[in-house]
């Protein structure tokens, strides 16, 4: 991945306390999984999202740079969280709050 | 074909200690879920956790032999928590 990308990534992800790279915006989803994933963050304030689909070198960098396979990925607080299943079991375990309040490792 | 007694061995080579329960959710051979309790879970992420698990299993997932793998993973502590519901 070049540098640019890199800082890029840096940036956008410590910028928001609540990032999400999704297929689609948050108006209109392209996924299932990314709308689900939307829907799980918006209870603990304002999300930050970033549609892969838009940019080719975001959608396979976002990958590469968490070394991560799939979308959506969630960053909280700057830090890698997971992905749509890795989402939903904190949310089930109720951690997300924490998380996002900072009190948690997740 | 791959089955839920392969996984778990190798699963449990790589982490040892570790108590793992497999399915084979489809009777495929490739669609698999699994609930791990490690030690080598604790203080970890769950990102970090599920990591930890893909590790081992890289070949069969590079080959596609392994295509999908749902997991539930827990620390000892975690599992006490939270375990089982």
């Amino acid at each position: 991945m070049n540098d640019q990308l890199k800082a890029r990534f840096d940036a956008e992800t410590k910028g928001h306390a609540i990032v999400l790279y999704m297929k689609g915006n948050a108006l209109f989803p392209q996924c299932g999984f990314s709308a689900r994933a939307l829907e799980l963050l918006r209870p603990f304030g304002a999300v930050h999202t970033v549609d892969v689909l838009a940019d080719a070198e975001v959608r396979n960098g976002i990958k590469e740079y968490t070394n991560w396979p799939t979308i959506p990925q969630i960053f909280i607080n700057g830090k890698f969280v997971g992905g749509s299943d890795i989402l939903m079991e904190l949310s089930e375990r109720g951690e997300l709050a924490d998380l996002v309040a900072g009190k948690s490792p997740a | 074909m791959l089955d839920a007694e392969m996984l778990r061995q190798r699963l449990l080579e790589a982490l040892p200690g570790s108590e793992v329960e497999l399915r084979d959710t489809t009777g495929t051979g490739d669609h698999f879920e699994a609930r791990i309790v490690s030690p080598a879970f604790a203080g970890r992420t769950m990102v970090e956790q599920h990591q930890l698990v893909y590790a081992p299993l890289q070949a069969w997932l590079k080959t596609g032999e392994l295509h999908a793998l749902a997991l539930k993973t827990y620390s000892p502590e975690q599992w006490k928590k939270l375990g089982p519901r």
